[in-house]
């Protein structure tokens, strides 16, 4: 079983030194919150990490969740660990001070939520979901539904879920059916919803679904949906739970990873309807529903580098424990001596390390972004599909490493490593999936504004590479130019996009991965050369980071830039050529005639 | 009742302890410091007796650097009330510390003193026998089980041939031991609360406490590496080899 040490340090050099949380936080008009109190917060939710749910995510794993009677039973230890979660308030980190929450930037939450994440993902995505409910609430909630909501869900007390999709509606929202029928002062709602992320447990007196529902007279499509709020159990007139809304988990699925997050068949209404409440107002719940993207999928994308962040501390250990080979001298090898060891090791701390840096600078655009800074807004559209897309998609990869690096014990159940490679696997599929976020950051976040965010990105990368240029230390020169190839290609890349695809949508398509993934490895790059440039930049007698860490920063980029920076080319040189051949096969040749 | 703890910064358990080259001290440059364990015991001893409505504020001294600063937060965050650093260039040693201590217990008047039995760091267990010799005040170290009753402590202790239990008279010192209790983890809005929580400076000239050098450190060296272990193939080959190589049986 691998236990988790949270990644203090890192996590305070992004904040401090890459983010610059202080200014942030003054923009932001956060008095008092800086960069010590962020590193205490983070301190402190590493204890209950690392000690109350990292114990328990193997446990999770090995004994899921049941249903019995409507009624999901959590995995033992899970409730008295969350009862311990929100008794320290941890639920109510960035939820609005008017509804008992801390108010603390987006950016501290994000870094908090990576703890949560690597020390037990299944359960982590409890609270998730509720954050996310809450900001269902927060944006488009009657101030009614917001008195009565969001204090229990930002406390923890009640969690919330998001009942989007149906058998017939995954990626395409519009194809939903649930139906909601008004009936006086609320609505009744029926019908089933598949995959519903935590739909149901023991441990809170309440639960709140959010629900896509159709109206009778709702126009097809789209513009046809609209979002409802269905408790489990009804509100009393004091606000209590009381008696139980029509509404039930029929079935468990059976999963490869995240076992202990329970994905719930949720019926609605088989008796008399189940009451829901309508919020905002009706037919513009799929807006809705992309008002909250962002921070719902950098959530996602976040867990990607929770998961490969635990995965590379069990690695690191485990090849420092197991020993092949034989010296000269007759002592032993320990793995983590194999050059083809160290890569992969190394593989995953600069990948980690560059996920780190670009999870945390998307949540402090989401801040800026809330507080009106429009070129922070258009850059939260363009990260958001790059932290989710990419930064899952690598951590299938990083995780798949650590089960590499146990060599044949990574493939037993009871190392652990395998559960990680297994709980990675979601990522890319939840919340849009991997291809609906290369469409989303080829189309809607690169051609519909004909490259000027994209445009503003590659000025970014440019502005660090000639700041790189200016630097004395030599130790940067090797990676500022493979970080100037890399833009280069890109550059040329993007622009064939704009030019080729924006007529093409089958062109587009074909490369949209190829972009995303070209994308993510170039902002990573990018991030890392400027966390590299910033621990250069650092006195070492006086910097409150220690010199090995400073001197890994800039190795670690290095490695990136030798190991990750050619996939950038690699990924560019793929849609310099459209693909064109991928409809070159019609449906009869693909099966082999 | 005031209760004072004194918390004290030293070298986290889970950290490695590194020796610096020249054998002069041990390194503690960036390496990640914690509140001794059992100091972070005695502040949770306080904030539960504070909780069960046996006291009414908990005051935190630590001595040291500024840095001592982040452990006298990390204490109030837990729950403690307000804080008091005594500044020092270094860490004193003990005798240093108690009449430190002592002096600031004569401003504040607390009824109950709760400290570690050691620090993890320098291992010495005295520094609370030396402040209780030092204040005339009674004195339950090793603590399992506090219970407050009027103006009594009653202290049951671990000692060698099992369970002491002492009614102390008020004010008295108490040091903890490992069994005393669990502490908390640190809440989200005390860690908030902490920041707005008074946390005063002082000084040994203030107090007018001398600060005296009773002893030098000479040396540190590492303990010596272990050796790799080996497999023997049965128990008679262990028992051997324990008997002949290791000469323990
Ligand atoms: C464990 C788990 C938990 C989940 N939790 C929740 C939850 O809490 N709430 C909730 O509402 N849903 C939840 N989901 C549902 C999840 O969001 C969907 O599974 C996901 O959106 C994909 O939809 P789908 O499964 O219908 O796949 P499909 O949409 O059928 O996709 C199949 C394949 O087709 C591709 N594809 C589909 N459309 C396009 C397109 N237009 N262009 C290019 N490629 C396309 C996809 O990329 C994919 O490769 C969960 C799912 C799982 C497995």
């Amino acid at each position: 079983m691998s236990t988790y040490t949270p990644p203090l340090q890192d996590a305070n050099f992004v904040l401090d030194q890459l983010i610059g949380i202080d200014q942030l936080c003054e923009e932001l008009q956060l008095e008092d919150i800086n960069t010590e109190l962020a590193s205490v917060i983070i301190e402190e939710a590493g204890k209950l990490a690392s000690e109350v749910l990292a114990p328990l995510n193997a446990v999770g794993d090995a004994n899921g969740a049941t249903v019995a009677n409507g009624q999901v039973t959590e995995t033992a230890g899970f409730a008295d660990a969350y009862e311990q979660f929100i008794a320290n308030g941890w639920a109510t980190l960035t939820g609005p001070e008017q509804f008992g929450g801390q108010n603390l930037p987006n950016v501290l939450g994000t870094a908090v939520n990576e703890l949560w994440h690597s020390s037990n993902m299944a359960f982590a995505l409890c609270p998730m979901l509720s954050q996310g409910a809450v900001e269902a609430l927060i944006a488009h909630g009657s101030d009614a539904l917001k008195e009565q909501y969001l204090p229990p869900l930002i406390s923890g007390e009640w969690t919330g879920t998001m009942n989007l999709t149906e058998p017939n509606a995954g990626s395409d929202l519009a194809a939903v059916a649930a139906k909601a029928v008004p009936s006086g002062d609320h609505y009744k709602i029926s019908g089933q919803k598949i995959f519903i992320t935590w739909g149901d447990h023991q441990m809170t007196s309440n639960v709140v679904h959010l629900v896509l529902a159709r109206l009778p007279d709702a126009p097809a499509g789209v513009k046809g949906i609209s979002l409802f709020i269905v408790p489990k159990y009804r509100l009393d007139e004091q606000g209590q739970p009381s008696e139980l809304n029509d509404v039930s988990c029929i079935s468990l699925e059976h999963k490869m990873g995240i076992h202990g997050s329970p994905t719930c068949v949720m019926s609605f209404g088989d008796n008399d309807g189940a009451v829901g409440y309508l919020v905002g107002e009706k037919n513009k719940g799929l807006r809705y529903m992309f008002t909250m993207m962002n921070h719902a999928r950098q959530t996602v994308g976040l867990q990607g580098l929770s998961i490969s962040e635990r995965a590379y501390q069990q690695a690191l250990q485990y090849s420092q424990e197991r020993f092949q080979g034989t010296h000269r001298d007759g002592s032993k090898i320990a793995i983590i001596e194999h050059p083809d060891v160290r890569r992969m090791l190394m593989a995953m701390k600069a990948g980690n390390e560059a996920m780190r840096a670009l999870a945390f600078s998307a949540a402090a655009d989401i801040d800026r972004a809330h507080n009106g800074d429009d070129s922070a807004k258009k850059r939260v559209e363009l990260y958001t599909p790059i932290v989710k897309g990419w930064m899952t998609e690598l951590a299938q990869e990083l995780t798949s490493l650590n089960i590499q690096v146990h060599g044949g014990m990574g493939f037993i159940e009871e190392t652990g490593a395998a559960q990680h490679y297994r709980d990675a696997r979601i990522l890319p599929i939840y919340e849009g999936t991997t291809g609906i976020q290369a469409l989303d950051l080829i189309g809607r976040k690169t051609l519909f504004d004909k490259g000027e965010a994209l445009k503003g990105l590659h000025s970014d990368i440019e502005e660090t590479i000639n700041a790189l240029k200016a630097s004395d230390n030599q130790s940067l020169s090797g990676f500022t130019a493979q970080l100037e190839n890399a833009l280069q290609r890109a550059t040329e890349a993007g622009n064939w996009i704009l030019d080729n695809t924006a007529e093409d949508p089958r062109l587009m398509g074909n490369v949209s991965f190829d972009n995303l993934m070209m994308m993510g490895y170039l902002v990573g790059g990018w991030l890392m050369a400027r966390s590299a440039l910033l621990a250069s930049q650092q006195d070492s007698d006086n910097s409150a980071y220690s010199s090995a860490f400073l001197e890994g920063k800039i190795a670690t980029a290095s490695f990136y830039a030798e190991h990750y920076l050619p996939r950038v080319n690699q990924h560019a040189d793929t849609v310099l050529t459209g693909l064109k051949s991928t409809f070159s096969l019609d449906i009869e040749q693909l099966q082999g005639a | 009742m005031k209760i004072l703890v004194a918390v004290k910064r030293v070298i986290d358990y889970n950290a490695k302890v590194r020796v610096k080259a020249d054998n002069t001290d041990v390194d503690l440059n960036n390496t990640k410091m914690a509140i001794n364990p059992f100091c972070e015991i005695a502040v949770e001893e306080a904030i539960r007796l504070k909780e069960a409505g046996s006291a009414s504020e908990v005051i935190v001294v630590s001595i040291g650097p500024k840095a001592c600063q982040e452990q006298i937060r990390t204490a109030l965050a837990l729950g403690a009330d307000r804080g008091i650093q005594v500044e020092t260039a270094d860490y004193p040693e003990s005798l240093n510390v108690a009449k430190l201590l002592a002096q600031v217990v004569r401003d504040e008047q607390p009824g109950l003193i709760i400290m570690g039995k050691q620090a993890i760091d320098s291992d010495n267990n005295q520094t609370g026998q030396m402040l209780s010799a030092l204040l005339d005040m009674p004195q339950g170290t090793f603590a399992s089980e506090v219970k407050l009753e009027g103006d009594k402590a009653q202290v049951t202790r671990e000692v060698d041939g099992g369970l002491q239990t002492l009614s102390l008279n008020l004010p008295a010192i108490i040091t903890t031991d490992l069994r005393l209790n669990e502490p908390r983890f640190a809440s989200l809005p005390n860690i908030m609360k902490a920041k707005r929580k008074p946390l005063a400076v002082t000084s040994p000239e203030t107090l007018g406490v001398e600060l005296k050098q009773h002893s030098t450190l000479l040396k540190v060296t590492p303990p010596t590496e272990r050796s790799a272990g080996i497999l023997v193939n049965s128990v008679d080959e262990l028992v051997e080899k324990l008997k002949n190589e290791a000469k323990v049986l």
